[in-house]
């Protein structure tokens, strides 16, 4: 694994470890290799595969609702498109949507709020705006924030965010 | 075809099932049948199907009804080929077409008249898709549709019923989420698998 990259497996693990049992994702060029393509050979997750971000955040709502522990895969621009469905399902009716979002573009090592990407620059300004728990990795230090921030989400029924602030290697 | 008529068919042979009402059809489906396993979906565009899918994928021992409206639906129109790739076998989708906006001035959906939703869902890969625009008839299909396995899609050709209260603040609360979990998680105390 190139130092600049996240260790995908180190990330299913974690995502073990909090006990997700469903993916549902629509590919990210930024976890694509790293994450989405180990996801979808392996058997760890059930994966549902998805034509448009926000159908996930209700497929990981119902899921939730279920009884079953989901996170979604997605980019910053599939997160920005699904705004409405995050405020009215995420949000307002409080359920833990994990959302595990990448960001294309963001240059490694830099604040996403520095980023010379318009629309990485945002993101954590609309999440704090939302009122979502969020937090950027870029390395094993935040990976391993990732199990106790999806505890916390569905423990007290609320979304959270896991931005990838660098590319995620296999 | 009745709107209400067409719920209350469905309501007949409900069983355990869960079901989850879009806009004026969960306004309906709250008249006809109160009930702690409704879940009402409303503000977030188009998302009932895909919350019928989440429910379906995680308890595959219930069925799962969604009563759709066809502007709605319009609005989430990916989650067919969702739902097909997915296929859950407790997932029964009934869209409830009226050709209107109705819950915002009754404007037309585009393509009022001419689009075939049946053969939509059919060409996204759901099997068992079909139309209806006689209550007799959907009526007696009903009890064969809900013996099918999964995914299954049906498009009523409907009119508005008697009206329903339009208590959105009552269907959209976060307590009916409440309330339909600890429905769901009480019967499984209760039944455990």
């Amino acid at each position: 694994m190139a130092e600049a990259s996240l260790a995908g497996p180190d990330i299913i693990a974690a995502l073990k470890k909090a006990g997700i049992e469903f993916i549902a994702a629509v590919p990210d060029i930024v976890t694509s290799q790293g994450l989405l393509w180990p996801i979808a050979r392996g058997r760890e997750f059930r994966l549902v595969r998805l034509c448009k971000e926000d159908e996930g955040v209700s497929v990981c709502a119902g899921l939730a609702v279920a009884g079953k522990r989901a996170a979604l895969l997605i980019q910053h621009t599939g997160f920005l498109d699904s705004l409405n469905a995050i405020r009215g399902i995420a949000c307002e009716l409080g359920q833990p949507v994990c959302l595990l979002v990448g960001l294309l573009a963001k240059e490694p090592g830099v604040a996403p709020t520095q980023s010379s990407s318009f629309g990485v620059r945002i993101v954590e300004p609309i999440l704090d705006a939302l009122g979502i728990e969020h937090f950027c990795i870029e390395g094993p230090r935040e990976i391993a924030m990732l199990p106790g921030a999806i505890d916390r989400a569905y423990a007290q029924s609320r979304p959270t965010a896991a931005l990838f602030g660098r590319t995620v290697a296999p | 075809m009745r709107r209400d008529d067409g719920i209350a068919a469905i309501l007949r042979h409900r069983g355990n099932a869960a079901i989850i009402g879009v806009y004026n059809t969960g306004l309906d489906l709250r008249r006809l049948s109160p009930a702690p396993l409704n879940l009402y979906s409303s503000g977030a565009m188009g998302q009932g199907s895909s919350w019928g899918l989440g429910l379906a994928l995680g308890m595959p021992e219930r069925k799962v009804l969604v009563l759709d409206g066809d502007g709605s639906l319009l609005m989430n129109l990916g989650s067919l080929v969702t739902i097909a790739n997915a296929a859950p076998r407790n997932l029964y989708h009934f869209v409830f077409e009226n050709g209107c906006y109705e819950a915002n001035g009754s404007h037309p959906i585009p393509a009022q008249g001419r689009i075939d939703f049946a053969a939509v869902a059919r060409g996204a890969g759901i099997h068992y898709s079909f139309a209806f625009d006689e209550l007799a008839h959907f009526a007696d299909e009903v009890p064969r549709i809900l013996a099918l396995e999964g995914p299954v899609f049906a498009a009523l050709k409907v009119v508005p019923g008697d009206p329903s209260p339009q208590d959105y603040a009552f269907v959209n609360a976060v307590e009916r989420v409440r309330e339909f979990k600890r429905a769901i998680e009480a019967e499984r105390r209760a039944k455990p698998a």
